[in-house]
């Protein structure tokens, strides 16, 4: 009599043929891990500026490489991680008509006003 | 003005090009294959070095190349996320890799044989990287020197830690020394190799140079590099493997002897020493990975389905 034996991995996988050996890997289209973007805090009182990216399942995973990858040497005190997908950048194409309000006003720099020598504490 | 003049314009100046910039296709071309090489070999670098730690002679010793070998994953990771903002993805990096068609540095595909090749190691072939490294911090592709910057802070406690394992061996018994310098001998010809083929025999250099991807050519690198050993392993007490090495009083150089190019390309073409093992590793790593992987993301998926039915 054949027994029919179905094997369930890891909860959702359904049946394999082969055990375990079975979910591996000859298939390269799967889908890689999400990308996410690391912002890290290198100590209290600073902001978080960003250090580079690194791909992970979900955000916990995320934090934890980042952690590993981005401060081995106490590099942080904080970390922030977003998903690369949600960061909106402006184009550098546009970026001549984008800052140009901000070109033609000198008079926004405290240089702009000249003042008496003898004027002190301003 | 042509995009490609304003290209040139900004790195004649020495503006960085950001990856949303505009390129030329064959500077978006070389940057991958450059990077993605550089990374490969960061990642397959560890493996000769891997090799060691069980068998490191202290805790000591042992701690620190674990540390030696974590950083360089973490030098593969920086690299590979520079290479994919110039559009190619980490999977495609890591087929490139596997099925031969992705380059690494010829370095690794020789063995370890003894202890002290992981002190000649962290010398000299950490030492050659540095040197190749130095400059690719000021090069023009932005998120490429961030990256370097990064790996030439961490690189140089590699060098030191090298350098003071043949510096221990150097005051050790007759056969520790005789064991450094055996290894010394193994390893000083590839690791000139490292910094690639003469200058008239490696065409894309012109390109690199015009556009500040490189900011020395191969045999200038090189050059000093045997300049700085030279002086360096007087203080082991040791010597290098090559009776035409001495010092050019005139060129302000140390003359060396001929490298043997032949041993470079048959490397590199894949019949060094270990090219098969390395391979194989990096292979059997990927695929017993695989669950991991797969693992990962359906937790994550679930995760994200719980979530979203509890909001609703």
């Amino acid at each position: 009599m054949n027994n029919l034996i179905i094997k369930y991995y890891y909860g959702d996988y359904g049946e394999s043929k082969n055990g375990a050996a079975d979910i591996s890997t000859s298939n390269n289209h799967k889908p890689e891990w999400p990308l996410w973007e690391v912002f890290i805090r290198s100590k209290q009182g600073l902001d978080h500026k960003h250090v580079g990216s690194l791909h992970a399942a979900d955000a916990a995973m995320a934090i934890e490489n980042a952690r590993d990858v981005y401060t081995r040497r106490m590099e942080g005190v904080s970390i922030w991680v977003v998903e690369s997908k949600y960061i909106h950048a402006s184009n550098p194409d546009e970026a001549d008509s984008l800052y140009d309000p901000a070109n033609d006003k000198a008079y926004r720099h405290p240089t702009f006003y000249e003042l008496p020598e003898e004027l002190k504490h301003i | 003005m042509e995009l490609e003049q304003i290209f040139q314009d900004k790195i004649d100046k020495e503006i960085r090009i950001e990856p949303k910039d505009w390129m030329p296709e064959k500077y978006r071309q070389t940057l991958i294959r450059q990077i993605s090489q550089h990374a490969h070999s960061e990642i397959v670098g560890m493996l000769p070095e891997g090799n060691w730690i069980t068998r490191a002679p202290s805790l000591r010793r042992k701690a620190i190349l674990l540390a030696k070998v974590q950083d360089e994953a973490g030098h593969g990771l920086y690299l590979y996320s520079a290479a994919e903002t110039l559009g190619i993805s980490r999977d495609e990096m890591t087929a490139q890799l596997l099925s031969g068609k992705a380059k690494y540095s010829s370095i690794f595909n020789y063995p370890t044989l003894s202890w002290a090749d992981m002190g000649v190691i962290g010398w000299l072939v950490d030492g050659a990287a540095i040197m190749n490294q130095v400059p690719l911090c000021r090069t023009s592709y932005g998120p490429y020197a961030r990256a370097m910057v990064r790996v030439c802070k961490e690189e140089s406690f590699h060098q030191r830690q090298g350098f003071e394992i043949l510096l221990t061996l150097s005051k050790g018994t007759d056969a520790q020394r005789k064991m450094a310098q055996d290894a010394i001998n193994r390893w000083w010809w590839p690791s000139i190799m490292m910094f690639g083929p003469k200058d008239d025999e490696s065409p894309n250099s012109v390109l690199s140079m015009k556009w500040k991807i490189k900011r020395f050519s191969n045999d200038e690198l090189r050059q000093k590099f045997i300049d700085v050993c030279a002086e360096q392993v007087k203080v082991l007490g040791f010597t290098l493997p090559d009776p035409d090495l001495k010092w050019n009083e005139e060129r302000g150089h140390y003359d060396f002897g001929t490298i043997n190019w032949d041993e470079f390309w048959q490397v590199i073409q894949g019949n060094g020493p270990c090219n098969k093992e390395r391979l194989d590793a990096r292979k059997k790593a990927w695929e017993e990975g695989a669950w991991v992987r797969e693992a990962a993301t359906a937790y994550a998926e679930k995760k994200r389905v719980k979530n979203t039915l509890r909001v609703a």
